[in-house]
């Protein structure tokens, strides 16, 4: 610990000691200790820039809910004659694509498929990761090992490209896209499990536990998970933000859902055609708005990561 | 002073890492080298040794946490190489540690209370009602509040955290405790209490007390015999008044000499 | 406070600005070291040593840290008045420093000659070879075993000792009049510190090198300081030579301090006692037990 860490370490040990000024009320009944979620809900509202993110990704993610309530055009249908109409035309706030259908619809409704893409595959492998990295990075077994560098194999290729080849094997559609992505990051999610688990493996609690003679799966699932999953959730949902990317990109090259169905991705591949023409909004818009949701994500999973260090959390 | 009745006995014990040295050869490392010694009940036996002495590794193997390349431990008479795992988890209800940092000794996701109470839950000894009762039993005696048993490892200071460590290794009521350092990381006014507390615990609960530490006037404090490890080799051993003012060892005269006492002699200032 | 004084502190005041409010981690702190001296400054955490010590330097960083008052006067100048640029001129050449941990505060990427090398020609702007030379001196001032052998390592391939003497062999390459040391050996074993320990009162002797020491061992403080200062919370409780306060501390908590740390050689009274009855002299700071559970029951 260096010396600064040590000055302001010893600066809040003086803190916690002298927790109440000196002449100041004495209460007469300890305060009950708050749950550490709580605590960890408390320490998360403190990073301004994660509560933002929050609150912009839970107003996304309602507007497509709700698509139907915000608007009355229909995402598919368009009126051809309207086509590429500009930001601000009467009636079509973002305008119009090039079939005449209205952006903000598709937005929303694109919306749903965008999120459903970001996320499901990201929910669903979680507890698979979190068991093959427990299991694997906790009795360094052959049979773990061997687990690992199989999945080591899949790392060799890219994950865009991966997932590319298994769309384009699966062939296109919302549930195999999510198939693919969700294959493809099976080694990601299962490697930091996996390092997070080598490394509590290794800490004198989990050394106390055995020395009253926990068993290894007691230690696994009582002693490791906890910490395990806190390191892979925060891991989680920065890869949320990438497979927003990722998943529009797909639909951008054409393996992802298949059009008339709206996604973010495919209206930024729509918007591409007309871009030399001059005509911005139809690209950009939802490229813009890819962005947003990624970086909500990235900044939503560095607020859990510093909310839920157990030594930033004072009650 | 006969030294017939002793509670552990360590005999011959060896142990041997393979390791993979710089040049990629395998080979070995010796981190213990066939030593022995007793351990009286009631006592407390100080294994003396700087960084790299082998003492951790040899604490470890008396807990059963590492298993000896050979030679033996024996608890109560009964070798613990040979015990079923039936009787490998009772021994375990009868001895136990406390960790230099306590700190990390916990899991900081789980408050200190439950991982209190689950060593009684572990061995099926008492009823979630009546271990939680124990625990706050204990948590009194070594200084803490009720309060403190739902609050987590991080909101507590080192002497505090101390304290927690030994309430936990002494609710199965051990007949063994071996303290690894456990002092180190502490203050020095906190030390005195703890130290204060450990004397006390062991003169309530008859506790045979193994202390690992590299502070020799620690041993001198606490400990009736002691011995002393270099390069996992006991160079010497024998009663702590005869030891440290009259080291027979050279490697024992040197640890003495860097002792730094706060009373200046004549010569010195 | 006479004037010939390496570095006198006057008045200083710390405070950190956390997430549960100002911690004044150091008050009105006096302290002084006497020219060619080696002052002691003992206190346990939280007593603000080695804030005082990180603020001479003005290496605190203005986030959290905030100097709210005093003086640093060091060869006839206030360092709180300086510039960083004139900061970064005095860091090295005139006030060195070594901390606690060797292994963090070299480079692990670099051998330790290149390391030596780097700091002597910032300040000296010297040529590569001459630089080299004089990192070998330095190397060999703190009895480095095969120091020429020894520039070509990396740090890692050192023991804690070895490291600490390179540390200090950087803090010393551009022969500073004053040297911080900020608990230097609480990482390493007791024989090693005893060695570095004694290299630091030979450097003392030969080159009269000032030396700040901080420390929380009255041990190390007999072995090797002039003087002493003792801290609590941020004040400053007592000063003076060694034999002033150690020998006849006057500040209760000084001499609670001292009853508190267990001996190697321990003295009559206690020996007539038997070792299990044998209690430790037991202090809460200058608080009473009560007063010290009542605080007990407030810790967050």
């Amino acid at each position: 610990m260096n010396a600064v860490t040590g000055a302001v370490g010893a600066g809040r040990s003086l803190f916690k000691v002298r927790r109440y000024p000196a002449g100041g009320p004495m209460p007469t009944e300890v305060a009950a200790p708050k749950p550490q979620w709580r605590l960890a809900a408390r320490a998360f509202g403190k990073d301004r820039m994660a509560v933002v993110s929050l609150v912009v990704l839970l107003l996304v993610a309602l507007a497509a809910i709700f698509a139907p309530l915000l608007t009355p055009y229909s995402p598919i249908a368009g009126d051809p004659v309207d086509r590429l109409a500009g930001v601000g035309t009467e009636g079509h706030l973002l305008g119009l694509d090039g079939q005449g259908r209205d952006i903000w619809t598709r937005l929303l409704y694109g919306g749903r498929n965008s999120l459903t893409v970001a996320v499901v595959p990201v929910l669903v492998v979680f507890p698979l990761a979190l068991m093959i990295g427990l299991f694997a990075g906790f009795k360094r077994s052959r049979a773990g090992e061997v687990l690992m560098r199989v999945l080591d194999v899949l790392f060799a290729f890219p994950l865009v490209l991966l997932a590319i080849a298994l769309s384009a094997v699966l062939g296109a559609g919302l549930g195999n896209v999510m198939l693919a992505i969700g294959i493809t990051l099976i080694p990601y999610m299962a490697r930091v499990a996996y390092t997070a688990t080598v490394q509590e493996s290794s800490k004198d609690y989990v050394e106390a536990a055995r020395a009253y003679g926990a068993n290894p799966l007691l230690l696994m699932f009582r002693e490791l998970m906890p910490n395990v999953v806190v390191q892979l959730l925060v891991y989680a949902t920065t890869l949320c933000g990438l497979m927003i990317v990722v998943a529009s990109g797909l639909s951008f090259l054409g393996v992802g859902v298949i059009p008339p169905t709206p996604d973010w991705g495919i209206m930024t591949a729509d918007g591409k055609n007309v871009l030399l023409e001059g005509i911005y909004h139809v690209a950009t818009i939802p490229g813009l708005l890819i962005l947003v949701v990624s970086l909500a994500f990235n900044l939503i999973g560095d607020g859990i990561r510093d909310a839920l260090d157990p030594r930033k959390q004072t009650s | 002073m006969s030294r017939s009745d002793p509670l552990i006995s360590v005999t011959d014990l060896r142990k041997v890492f393979a390791v993979r040295g710089e040049d990629r050869k395998r080979s070995e490392f010796v981190a213990v080298d066939t030593i022995s010694f007793d351990v009286e009940r009631g006592e407390t036996f100080g294994l003396i040794g700087e960084s790299g002495s082998g003492k951790t590794t040899t604490g470890r193997m008396v807990l059963g946490l590492e298993k000896p390349t050979s030679g033996s431990v024996t608890f109560d008479g009964n070798d613990l190489a040979g015990l079923s795992d039936l009787d490998m988890r009772r021994y375990r209800e009868h001895i136990q540690m406390v960790f230099q940092d306590s700190g990390s000794a916990f899991n900081p996701r789980r408050s200190v209370g439950s991982q209190i109470t689950y060593p009684l839950k572990l061995f099926r000894t008492a009823s979630p009602a009546e271990a939680r009762k124990k625990a706050l039993d204990l948590l009194d005696r070594v200084g803490m509040l009720p309060s403190h048993f739902d609050r987590y490892i991080h909101e507590f200071s080192g002497g505090q955290r101390q304290r927690l460590g030994i309430a936990r290794a002494l609710i199965t009521d051990p007949d063994f405790v071996v303290l690894d350092e456990p002092t180190a990381a502490l203050d020095v006014s906190v030390q005195a209490q703890i130290l204060n507390l450990l004397k006390d615990l062991q003169r309530e609960r008859k506790l045979t007390m193994l202390l690992i530490t590299h502070n020799l006037a620690l041993v001198e404090h606490m400990c009736e015999h002691a011995g002393v490890l270099d390069h996992g080799k006991l160079v010497e051993s024998g009663p702590v008044d005869q030891l440290l003012t009259n080291p027979a060892t050279a490697i024992t005269r040197k640890l003495v000499d860097a002792v730094l006492e706060p009373e200046l002699t004549a010569a010195a200032g | 406070m006479s004037a010939d004084n390496a570095l006198d502190v006057k008045n200083l005041s710390v405070d950190f600005h956390t997430d549960g409010g100002v911690v004044h981690a150091v008050k009105n702190a006096n302290i002084s070291v006497a020219e060619g001296g080696i002052l002691g400054l003992v206190g346990e955490s939280g007593s603000g040593k080695s804030v005082t010590s990180l603020a001479v330097l003005r290496l605190l960083g203005s986030s959290r840290a905030r100097i709210t008052s005093g003086e640093i006067l060091f060869r006839g100048e206030n360092l709180l008045d300086k510039t960083d640029k004139e900061m970064r001129a005095i860091r090295g050449p005139h006030i060195g420093m070594v901390s606690q941990n060797a292994l963090s505060a070299l480079d692990p990427s670099f051998t330790i000659g290149a390391q030596l090398v780097e700091v002597i020609r910032l300040h000296q702007g010297v040529d590569k070879a001459t630089a080299r030379a004089k990192a070998l001196e330095a190397l060999e001032l703190v009895a480095l075993p095969e120091a020429k052998r020894r520039m070509g390592a990396y740090p890692h391939e050192l023991s804690g000792g070895q490291r600490q003497r390179v540390v200090i062999a950087i803090a010393l390459s551009c022969r500073p009049e004053l040297l911080l040391a900020d608990e230097p050996t609480t990482a390493l074993d007791a024989t090693v510190q005893k060695q570095i320990l004694d290299l630091l009162v030979d450097i003392n002797r030969e080159l009269g090198t000032s030396i700040l020491l901080v420390t929380h061992d009255f041990g190390v403080v007999a072995h090797v300081c002039t003087d002493v200062t003792v801290m609590r919370r941020g004040d400053v409780l007592e000063s003076g030579t060694v034999d002033q306060v150690l020998n006849h501390p006057k500040h209760p908590y000084t001499q609670g301090l001292m009853r508190s740390v267990p001996r190697l050689h321990p003295d009559d009274a206690s020996r007539s006692v038997a070792r299990a009855d044998r209690r430790l002299f037991e202090f809460h700071g200058d608080t009473t037990k009560e007063q010290a559970e009542k605080e007990n029951e407030y810790v967050a």
